[in-house]
């Protein structure tokens, strides 16, 4: 960075390409839903989610050191929470029928109160030990799921109520944009866009403020962090809490794009799942929960889409290797390669490409 | 009151078999100060083995290779990635064996399938019966094998050269380095050594009255991290002990299952992580962890 000082006309070169990069994407990203089809803009929506669940693991893993198994729980207490607040209790669950804008808010305030129950235990441990006590909330989740029928709907899920803002439904009800019929995808799309942008804007404040350094002190040097007068114990329950807020978000919008919650998604390999993409996109970064959000979402899409033209890929249930199981097997690789050979992630070698550090600046 | 009893000693042997698995954990983490979550997928590689050479081979062979070939995979892990790691920070080095773990379940789970796999075991479904206490031969078997391992084990810990070097790895790598002590070859033997465990263990988790290895065995050998943590995860008292009373209150809940319905089914498979969230809110270190001093 500060060889970007001594070339000041670099600098401002950087930054005009940067805008351009940002600007080209803002408007592919608004014109994509008049040109992909349902499947890809449902993708589109799952990467999205798990890029706002993945920003909120990465401030608490990334940035804080304190390894959580536990997102799936949190996604799943906003995805049913916001099922619970918003239903009308039509289907013989429980349902309050609040407006369903308030019930996401709800969900996702239901989310952080989950992660600030677990602070007695968020507080105190830290690093792996926190990892494995968080098993704990999977499987308690799990359990609630299955047997608190009046809430979950049981071991068949229940139906996720359509979203409904200013007016407009986030329904299957065909509306006409410029001669391109709009479904539930094609509006979520916008919804998710503007959420995720917002929960990145917000992360990436928290990270580059205050409450960011001491969060980075507390996962270099605890001790010396306490010294220097970070209160550790607080810090790390906060990071829970606004980490299980993050993914009461996701879990919210994974609820509006499947339109049905079921108990068996939010198992480990969710958890799983969550701690690859931030490994992958790189640890401690708002872009790099995006980037492996993106990479491990889209990636058993991308192969369901073209198991017929990849070898070794071949439907479920023929034999062959599943798309399910070849993304795992190559996020899991992923996962290993990325630590022992790209430490920083996607992001790193992105960032590598466009600033050439001084030799000696690399670790 | 014989219910009673039946349950408790059934708790126990699970919670023995359980202490192994835990053990092999806790082995790993004293000599290299990683936490291992691939340890359930080392288990499933165990247990993969010997369910799929039994046949062929007979059982004793078959459990003998099923013990080699998860030592194998986890010396291989050990060789191939853990010794890669050039960083100092050792819990990136726990998210690695998070990647490890997806990688051998995966391919696992993909070749066990949907079918549940016998184990060949000699014990089959025979029951012993103590006056109105009736046990299960596999459970006493799994009682008296995880008895004597874990046992030869502390012992080995103790008074052997191998033990003396873990030890020392432990206390101060660096020192012990300096001492002589291969580094390198400590941390291969303890992923070997936990591997072993682990198999041992997959034998006890999926004999009778359990149908076979299958894929739900992974989550099966899971409840070993809270009994690893509820002990201490540096201690090997505290492996034995979280074991045992993962095992007994697991045990327990299904046992009284149908008097506690009002929290649901399956509580079994829930009580050992709530035994260990109940502890740690008392104790976060666990019951027999060090707690962490740390002079600056």
């Amino acid at each position: 960075m500060s060889e970007a000082l001594v070339k000041p006309l670099r600098l401002v070169r950087t930054r005009r390409t940067r805008t351009y990069v940002w600007t080209a994407a803002a408007v592919l990203l608004l014109a994509l839903p008049f040109y992909l089809d349902r499947f890809w803009l449902q993708a589109g929506l799952f990467a999205m989610a798990a890029a706002i669940g993945a920003i909120g693991i990465n401030l608490l893993t990334g940035a804080t050191g304190q390894l959580s198994m536990g997102h799936a729980f949190f996604l799943a207490v906003g995805a049913y929470g916001y099922c619970v607040f918003a239903a009308d209790g039509g289907d013989g669950l429980t349902g309050l029928g609040l407006p369903t804008w308030l019930a996401a808010v709800l969900a996702v305030l239901v989310a952080g109160v989950a992660g600030g129950l677990f602070s007695p235990i968020s507080g105190r441990l830290s690093g792996a030990y926190l990892g494995i006590a968080t098993l704990a909330l999977v499987f308690i989740g799990q359990h609630v799921m299955f047997n608190a029928h009046d809430l979950t709907g049981g071991a068949n899920g229940r139906d996720v109520p359509p979203l409904n803002l200013f007016g407009l439904t986030f329904d299957d009800r065909e509306l006409l944009v410029a001669a391109v019929p709009f479904g539930s995808a094609e509006k979520l799309w916008y919804a998710g866009l503007v959420v995720l942008l917002a929960g990145a804007l917000f992360a990436r404040g928290v990270l580059r403020g205050r409450p960011g350094r001491a969060m980075n002190a507390i996962r270099d040097h605890r001790i010396a962090a306490g010294v220097i007068g970070v209160p550790v114990a607080r810090h790390r329950a906060a990071v829970f809490v606004l980490s299980s807020m993050y993914a009461g978000l996701a879990g919210v919008l994974l609820a509006l794009v499947f339109q049905r919650t079921v108990p068996d998604y939010f198992g480990i390999t969710l958890s799983l799942e969550y701690l690859a993409m931030i490994v992958i996109g790189g640890l401690g970064s708002v872009s790099g929960a995006v980037a492996g959000a993106v990479f491990v979402s889209l990636l058993p899409q991308l192969l369901t889409r073209y198991s017929d033209a990849l070898p070794l890929v071949s439907a479920p249930g023929t034999g062959g290797i599943a798309p399910g199981e070849a993304s795992r097997y190559l996020y899991g690789a992923a996962v290993v390669l990325v630590v022992l050979f790209l430490p920083g992630g996607l992001v790193r070698v992105a960032a590598r490409r466009r600033v050439t550090t001084h030799p000696g600046e690399e670790r | 009151m014989s219910t009673f009893a039946e349950i408790l000693l059934n708790g126990v042997s699970l919670g023995s078999v359980y202490a192994l698995i835990a053990l092999g954990f806790v082995v790993i983490f004293r000599a290299t100060e990683v936490v291992n979550f691939a340890h359930a997928s080392l288990l499933l590689a165990g247990g993969y083995v010997t369910a799929t050479l039994h046949d062929d081979i007979g059982f004793w062979p078959a459990l003998l290779a099923g013990i080699a070939g998860a030592a194998l995979v986890g010396a291989a892990v050990e060789f191939l990635v853990m010794r890669r790691y050039r960083g100092a920070d050792h819990s990136v080095l726990a998210i690695v064996t998070i990647g490890v773990d997806i990688l051998l379940t995966t391919e696992l789970t993909r070749r066990i399938g949907t079918d549940v796999l016998v184990m060949g075991d000699p014990w089959g479904d025979a029951v012993l019966k103590l006056g109105s206490i009736s046990l299960a031969h596999t459970r006493i078997a799994a009682f008296v094998a995880a008895a004597l391992l874990i046992t030869a084990f502390l012992l080995a810990f103790r008074y052997t050269s191998w033990g003396v070097a873990m030890r020392a790895a432990a206390e101060s790598p660096e020192t012990a380095a300096l001492m002589g002590v291969r580094l390198g070859r400590v941390s291969l033997g303890a992923w070997a050594v936990a591997g072993g465990l682990a198999a041992v263990a997959a034998l006890f988790l999926t004999v009778f009255p359990t149908p076979g290895l299958e894929r739900a065995t992974s989550l099966a050998a899971l409840k070993a991290f809270p009994a690893a943590i509820l002990g201490g995860l540096d201690s090997t008292t505290g492996a034995l002990v979280g074991g045992l009373l993962v095992g007994i209150t697991e045990s327990l809940a299904t046992g009284y299952q149908s008097d506690l319905t009002f929290l649901g089914r399956g509580l079994g498979d829930l009580a050992p992580y709530l035994v260990m969230v109940a502890i740690l809110l008392i104790r976060p270190a666990g019951l027999f962890g060090t707690k962490e001093l740390a002079r600056v």
